[in-house]
């Protein structure tokens, strides 16, 4: 065996000027709609969503329609540019569609190249927020996992259960992926059966999916099927490094302004050198974090041949540091970062969650493995 | 000079410098000397001082078009010091005559540099350095012990700090001067290391007299200058750009590819997480990069080197674990003294034992981790107890 794969292109980096101002216009709107405490009255609520929220960052911002064509309803942008917006949503730790329907359902449907028919339709939907989509495969499905989904299809009619499907309970459409073919089903048809969970994160809701002779739409056969799963939950996996990048920022951005603030033993203990040194590392994973995740984004934007390897290396560093900075986060913020008010524990909840979604850290260096020529034995 | 020189004129010049000495018939040192006279060693110093007063980033124009040519280089590894730390600090404080002098003969490498900085009791806290100098007319004489001086062996000049006020505090006391490394009473000593190699040497100097004009900066004010020259130190990686496996990680997946029979798989989960972290690590430093060139500096370059330092031990030490009964043995532990310090070079127990050095050196990881913290998170310092305590008051 050889040297790796060299990248074909230098990645960009960094922020577009553009890149610059989508994030302005998020951050602003979500430093008004979505302050800690409503995000933490909501996820004691029965609507998980500020539809009203999600409206305003869907249409009119247009963040749902970064990854769409213009001529199926899009603007037309890329992955660089909804990377930005999550990393925002992830920063505020908003409960919102945006990674699953947005990011996931709309990248399988892109993969079906659909130039018209339901899928088409169903995009121009999504693009404009008008509906959301879910695609109906658990959460902690990686890419390239196997995830045959236990659905069978008859004539049309789909049979069977998913688990722990992310945003599905209040999404329009679910995308099912049947060894048949993948699906478009609507929530509310008859055998269809959405149970929500009790998730571990209060903002991303969860439910299993039970069908039972429901109705569907084919939108493709099975290999064109089973590649646009594959590459949905890869810009899904990619583009979740963006919004870790967010967690990680947020913790740490407020864990140091918690500590110059907070006095003990007669100073600020922001002061103490061991409390230093682990916001320092922190500061030096999250710089690194963004590298990382930057290059994911880059590599899915340009649908660069190392696109694969680039999510994987993302995935695998960037998991681990939103779910140390929110750890370190609750630790240095002590008692207070224990109690419900303080919003820390949402921010816990989203990184330990976001460490198992679309693959865990260990299943995307088993990628790395075969990606990077370095086999287990 | 009236306009700043562009790209185009530097590529102009560079072609007429490599036309009037083709590479191919010209010595090295002759080539080198020109290059210098052409305001092409380093274009942004001023006219006259190897420089063209053009913009720093344009160097790799230059770079890029003698290269081809095959142009000799001036090896900056070998005079490393002297043109990452002597030049800038004698460019911004040395006198006229001082940059005549010492510049030319540094960047064409017919002079080493040494740096006569740390001192056994003096490390992290380098203001603490008790060297003593003491002035009589206009001489000055040096007595005390430097460490950790690469190059010493090699130098016919050092950057020296020297106290030169006991009554002050520690920072205000010291003078910085240039120190020739050839005079009675400058005693170098090779240091053997961990490696089993002396690549730095113990400094021994006594009664050295330095003359007043080879003072850098005004007495007192040698901790400032100092400033300068470790900062420059720290401008680190640059216009670097690294291929994917370019650092020590290359060895070592080099290895588990050519030897299935080393494998097992809890060295294949090491391995894994450290090629993810040195893969991360060339992006950051790629980031960085681009930033630099996009005239944004981040902030990111303070980090770097902990990065490095922390990946390069890991990894050397899982090297050794992963060659097994090879990694029980060493290739050579004869004293030897390098004239380049070789990082990655060597086999996979150099590779461990000289990793340890680079969480050490050039400012060590837990004083990298304060700058971090501090002047770049903004958080508050450690109460200091010897800011206004008069040096000779200090404990020690």
């Amino acid at each position: 065996m050889t040297a790796p794969v060299q990248p074909a292109a230098t990645p960009d980096l960094l922020y577009s000027e553009a890149e610059e101002d989508l994030r302005s216009a998020v951050r602003a709107l979500l430093a008004d709609r979505s302050g800690a405490p409503s995000v933490i009255a909501r996820t004691e609520s029965d609507t998980p969503y500020d539809q009203q929220l999600w409206k305003t960052l869907a249409a009119e911002i247009g963040a749902a329609g970064l990854l769409v064509p213009e001529k199926l309803g899009g603007l037309g942008a890329g992955h660089r540019e909804a990377a930005v917006v999550l990393e925002e949503l992830g920063r505020a730790v908003t409960p919102s569609p945006y990674l699953t329907s947005a990011v996931v359902a709309t990248s399988v449907l892109l993969a079906l190249g659909p130039e018209d028919g339901p899928a088409a339709g169903l995009l121009g939907d999504l693009a404009a927020g008008r509906r959301t989509a879910a695609l109906a495969v658990p959460f902690a499905t990686a890419p390239g996992a196997d995830h045959t989904a236990e659905v069978t299809a008859d004539c049309g009619a789909l049979t069977g259960t998913v688990r722990g499907v992310a945003d599905a309970a209040l999404a329009d459409v679910l995308l099912v992926h049947a060894p048949t073919g993948l699906y478009a089903v609507e929530r509310t048809a008859q055998g269809v059966g959405v149970e929500a969970l009790v998730p571990l994160d209060l903002t991303r809701p969860l439910a299993g999916i039970t069908l039972d002779g429901a109705a569907a739409t084919l939108l493709a056969g099975p290999r064109a099927a089973g590649e646009a799963v594959r590459r949905g939950l890869l810009a899904g996996a990619g583009l979740l490094a963006s919004e870790q990048l967010g967690v990680a920022e947020w913790c740490l951005t407020e864990t140091v302004r918690h500590t110059k603030e907070r006095h003990q033993f007669n100073r600020p203990i922001g002061s103490f050198q061991a409390l230093k040194h682990r916001m320092a590392e922190l500061w030096l994973q999250v710089v690194s974090a963004r590298a990382a995740a930057r290059n994911a984004a880059d590599a899915l934007a340009t649908d660069a041949a190392d696109a694969p390897l680039a999510v994987a290396v993302a995935q695998a560093y960037c998991s681990g540091v939103a779910v140390h900075a929110a750890e370190e986060c609750v630790q240095l913020h002590a008692g207070i970062g224990m109690t419900w008010e303080h919003p820390a524990h949402l921010y816990l909840k989203r990184a330990k969650a976001d460490s198992i979604a679309y693959g865990t850290a260990g299943r995307h260096r088993e990628a790395v493995a075969g990606l990077a020529g370095l086999p287990a034995s | 000079m009236t306009a700043t020189p562009e790209a185009p004129e530097l590529l102009r010049r560079t072609r007429e410098l490599l036309a009037a000495h083709p590479p191919a018939t010209t010595g090295r040192t002759e080539f080198l000397g020109a290059r210098f006279d052409a305001g092409l060693a380093w274009v942004h110093y001023p006219v006259g001082l190897g420089g063209l007063g053009a913009p720093r980033s344009l160097q790799p124009v230059v770079d890029a078009e003698l290269a081809a040519a095959g142009a000799p280089d001036n090896d900056p590894r070998r005079i490393g010091i002297g043109l990452g730390m002597a030049a800038p600090t004698i460019l911004g404080f040395g006198t006229d005559e001082q940059k005549r002098r010492f510049l030319r003969p540094l960047w064409i490498g017919e002079e080493v540099w040494c740096q006569l900085f740390s001192e056994p009791g003096a490390g992290s806290d380098l203001a603490a350095l008790a060297t003593r100098a003491v002035r009589d007319g206009d001489t000055w004489t040096v007595d005390g012990q430097k460490v950790w001086t690469s190059s010493a062996h090699l130098a016919r000049w050092a950057i020296l700090i020297a106290r030169t006020d006991p009554d002050l505090p520690k920072h205000r006391g010291i003078s910085y001067f240039i120190c020739d490394m050839t005079d009675p009473g400058v005693d170098v000593r090779p240091l053997r290391q961990i490696t089993g190699e002396a690549e730095f040497n113990e400094v021994f100097l006594t009664g050295v007299r330095i003359p007043d004009s080879r003072r850098l900066g005004p007495v007192g004010e040698g901790w400032k200058v100092a400033q300068t020259t470790l900062m420059n130190e720290r401008v680190s990686i640059g216009g670097m750009r690294i291929p994917r496996e370019g650092g020590m990680i290359g060895p070592v997946s080099r290895t588990w590819r050519e030897r299935p029979e080393l494998r097992t798989p809890d060295l294949h989960q090491q391995l894994l997480t450290l090629w993810v972290e040195a893969e991360v690590a060339r992006l950051t430093g790629e980031r960085l990069r681009q930033q630099l060139v996009a005239g944004q500096p981040g902030p990111e370059g303070s980090g770097m080197k902990l990065a490095f330092a922390r990946l390069n031990q890991e990894i050397s030490g899982l090297e050794v674990e992963l060659l097994a009964d090879e990694g029980l043995l060493y290739g050579d532990w004869t004293m030897r003294r390098p004239e380049l310090v070789d990082f990655t070079g060597r086999d996979a127990g150099y590779r461990y034992l000289r990793s340890k050095g680079n969480s050490i050196e050039g400012g060590t990881s837990e004083v990298l981790l304060n700058i971090v913290a501090e002047r770049v998170l903004g958080l508050p310092s450690e109460p200091r107890t010897d800011k206004d305590v008069a040096w000779k008051d200090l404990s020690r």
